[in-house]
C-alpha cells in the first residue's frame, strides 16, 4: 500500500517513476519530498511517471497540484506520463486533466520539454 | 473507530469489499470505496482534527435498492454550502477542497446533518442493475 519514488535522468530531463498509492499519509508526503530535494538541487524539469500508481485521492490530487504549482514558480516544467485508467478519469471529473501537461510516450515527453 | 489514517484505510477496505458483496461492478465499487475514504478523511482530518478523544462513527446498511453508507464525526462540524467549488476556474489549482465534490462524483445521493457536535454524511449508492 505504500508509495515508492524512484529518479532517473533522460537528456536533461528527470524523470520519477512513482509507484503505489498517492493518498493522505506516506503517499503524499513521498511525492512532496521528491518535489522538494528535486528543486532543491535544481532539477526544474520533472516528468512523472504515474504507470505503476494505482490510486489517488483528494489529498493526493492535492499534492500533484501543489507540485505543478512548486515547480512552475521556479520556473520550471512538470508533466505527467502513463496515468492509469482509474487516475486519468480522477483528474478529468476535477478538470485538472487541462491543467497538466499529459504524455502516454515517454520519449514524447521528453521532447515536448522546453531547451 | 479512532480518529486515525489507520480508519481511513481500514474504512475504504471495508467498503470495497460490501459493495463487492452487494454485486456493484469494479468501477463502481471503486468510487464508492473512494467516496467512504473521502467522507472518513472528512470526518478524521477536518471533524475530528486527529484527536484521539474523539471517534468516529461508520456504518454499512444495505437493502434491496441502496447501499447507504453513514459515517460521523465528533468535530465543530461544517457548513457543505460554504465549501467553494472545486471545478471554478480560480478554485482549479488549490491543494484541498476536493473530497466532497469527489462524494458527490461518485455517490448517487450525499446529505450532510450537523450534529451537537459533530456532522452526519450519509452516502447513497442505488444497487438496481442497468
Amino acid at each position: 500500500m505504500s508509495m515508492k519514488a524512484s529518479t532517473r535522468q533522460v537528456d536533461g530531463v528527470t524523470i520519477v517513476d512513482l509507484s503505489g498509492r498517492i493518498t493522505l499519509g506516506e503517499g503524499s508526503v513521498v511525492l512532496r519530498d521528491s518535489i522538494k530535494d528535486l528543486l532543491g538541487k535544481g532539477q526544474k524539469k520533472i516528468l512523472l511517471n504515474l504507470g505503476d500508481v494505482s490510486y489517488i485521492d483528494s489529498s493526493g490530487i492535492g499534492e500533484l497540484v501543489s507540485a505543478f504549482t512548486s515547480v512552475r514558480n521556479q520556473g520550471g516544467e512538470l508533466k505527467l506520463l502513463h496515468l492509469t485508467k482509474k487516475v486519468h478519469d480522477l483528474l478529468q471529473i476535477t478538470k485538472l486533466y487541462t491543467v497538466f501537461d499529459v504524455k502516454d510516450d515517454e520519449a514524447t515527453a521528453i521532447g515536448a520539454f522546453s531547451r | 473507530m479512532e480518529s486515525t489514517l489507520e480508519s481511513v484505510n481500514k474504512a475504504e477496505e471495508t467498503a470495497d469489499q460490501i459493495a463487492a458483496r452487494a454485486g456493484l461492478d469494479e468501477d463502481i465499487r471503486s468510487g464508492v470505496s473512494m467516496a467512504v475514504r473521502e467522507g472518513m478523511i472528512n470526518a478524521i482530518l477536518h471533524g475530528n482534527a486527529y484527536d484521539p478523544n474523539k471517534r468516529v462513527n461508520l456504518s454499512f446498511e444495505q437493502n434491496d435498492h441502496d447501499l447507504v453508507i453513514i459515517i460521523s464525526d465528533e468535530g465543530k462540524g461544517f457548513i457543505p454550502d460554504d465549501v467553494p467549488d472545486p471545478l471554478a476556474p480560480e478554485n482549479l489549482l488549490k491543494t484541498s477542497g476536493r473530497g466532497i465534490f469527489l462524494m458527490r462524483a461518485f455517490m448517487d445521493e450525499v446529505r450532510f446533518r450537523k450534529l451537537n457536535p459533530g456532522t452526519e454524511i450519509t452516502l447513497i449508492k442505488r444497487l438496481q442493475s442497468s
